[in-house]
């Protein structure tokens, strides 16, 4: 399957995949021929974290956080519970943190350990945020970091780096960006990026909705199957 | 341990290069890496704790010239192998040889849903008070122990300012290890730049992580 893919930057870490690949598949085998997997259970897994669960959940989240209040107070007092009204729950997502941006703050999550993401709400981790460049240098140089994201902030503005070294996971509320006050949730949730609650990004403006290249990981992006 | 996992403020790995329109999976055996780990995991063999721990101590050679998901399997042909569900030859043939351990449990696809929403929580009860509060000052451990731990080497001995006193949850150092999940009350304990990084740190960055009782000294 790797002739169906190509890499739009250089990730050597990735490019070498059919040895693996094998390897990979006789594990599979070993593991169903031994009544230890059932591979109907693992296509059920892949199909859930490839169309269910990615960054619309999280967009949800923090539209309805702009939108109401109420909802917002409760996403920063009890984030777990606030996110499970919307139906999101479990797996990496079972401890939750909200984090505020504000005019001051800017905040930006990382593991520097492993790869701790709040999957219930991002889904899996992008392949950048669980290699080394962006674990090692989130904690010492994150302006550096969010540079190469193309996001510049001033130099008064602080910035909070999350470590995720236990089980809480955290999200990133980023600001409700201007002129959006007519806006409903359904179109406010289209302005938010994975990345702008990853930190590494900031929300979409209203005119720049692009609804094709929006959820680049929800696997619509010309990924074949 | 101070494995090569513990990558913060480490240099010289390049750009982060983010992806423009990154698709789930670059190919298709990550996708069943993917499921196999999560539905190797489920037969409940071994903990999160005691799976982090065996990637982390693959050879830094190796992890370094891993993808992620090549860490993952590289790490489950280990724990396979250490609870006697598959044995080196056949993970080197390529095929079953011998029955092996019988699983308790086994992940079927109807189970799936309800498996993965429900997760698994490792908040517990901890009798003992917090013996921290919001606003103390606290210093990190300086200890660098062999197992697994989760305190990373860039917070260890550092000043810092306990944020938010969490829940008890499961002690990594010991469950791991298959000593018990131990649990100790978790604090969100703030740094500045200037005290992880020295004079060349950052003003403006804070940075935080979060740290079992037993991480943390008084200050």
């Amino acid at each position: 399957m790797t002739h169906d893919h190509h890499h739009p930057h250089d990730h050597p870490h990735d490019n070498e995949l059919d040895p693996f690949a094998a390897r990979v598949r006789a594990l599979e085998t070993i593991l169903t021929e031994k009544g230890l997997i059932d591979p109907a259970a693992v296509d059920a897994i892949v199909e859930t974290y490839e169309h269910k669960v990615g960054p619309r959940n999280g967009a949800r989240v923090v539209a309805r956080a702009w939108a109401d209040p109420e909802f917002s107070d409760w996403l920063a007092r009890d984030a777990t519970a606030a996110i499970a009204s919307l139906g999101y729950t479990g797996r990496q997502g079972e401890h939750m943190q909200a984090v505020f941006n504000t005019e001051d703050t800017h905040n930006l999550i990382v593991c520097t350990l492993c790869s701790c993401y709040p999957w219930t709400v991002l889904g899996v981790p992008p392949v950048w945020y669980k290699a080394p460049p962006y674990r090692s240098q989130a904690v010492i140089n994150p302006r550096g970091v969010l540079a190469e994201f193309g996001l510049k902030l001033p130099e008064t503005t602080r910035i909070r780096v999350w470590d995720s070294t236990a089980e809480l996971r955290y999200m990133v509320v980023p600001m409700r960006p201007a002129e959006t006050a007519d806006l409903g949730e359904e179109e406010l949730a289209r302005l938010v990026t994975r990345d702008c609650m990853i930190g590494t990004g900031l929300p979409l403006r209203p005119g720049s909705l692009s609804p094709d290249v929006l959820w680049p990981a929800t696997g619509t992006a010309g990924t074949a199957p | 341990m101070n494995g090569p996992h513990d990558l913060g403020g480490q240099m010289g790995f390049g750009p982060v290069a983010p992806e423009v329109a990154e698709p789930v999976f670059h190919a298709d055996w990550e996708r069943r890496a993917l499921g196999v780990t999560l539905a190797a995991g489920a037969l409940g063999a071994w903990t999160l704790d005691e799976s982090r721990h065996a990637r982390e101590s693959l050879h830094p050679a190796t992890y370094y010239a891993a993808s992620y998901y090549e860490i993952w399997i590289r790490a489950l042909e280990v724990l396979l192998e250490r609870h006697g569900f598959v044995a080196t030859e056949e993970i080197e043939g390529g095929r079953p040889l011998w029955p092996g351990v019988k699983p308790k449990q086994v992940l079927r696809p109807g189970d799936v849903p309800r498996v993965l929403a429900r997760g698994g929580p490792c908040n517990r009860p901890v009798d003992a008070p917090p013996r921290f509060g919001t606003g103390d000052r606290v210093r990190t451990i300086n200890e660098h122990p062999t197992g697994h731990t989760r305190l990373p080497r860039y917070a260890r001995g550092k000043l810092g300012t306990i944020e938010a006193v969490r829940e008890g949850f499961v002690f990594p150092d010991t469950n791991a290890h298959g000593k018990g999940e131990n649990p100790e009350h978790v604090y969100t304990v703030c740094f500045d730049g200037h005290e992880l990084w020295g004079r060349g740190g950052d003003p403006a960055l804070t940075v935080s992580i979060d740290a079992w009782e037993s991480y943390l000294e008084p200050a």
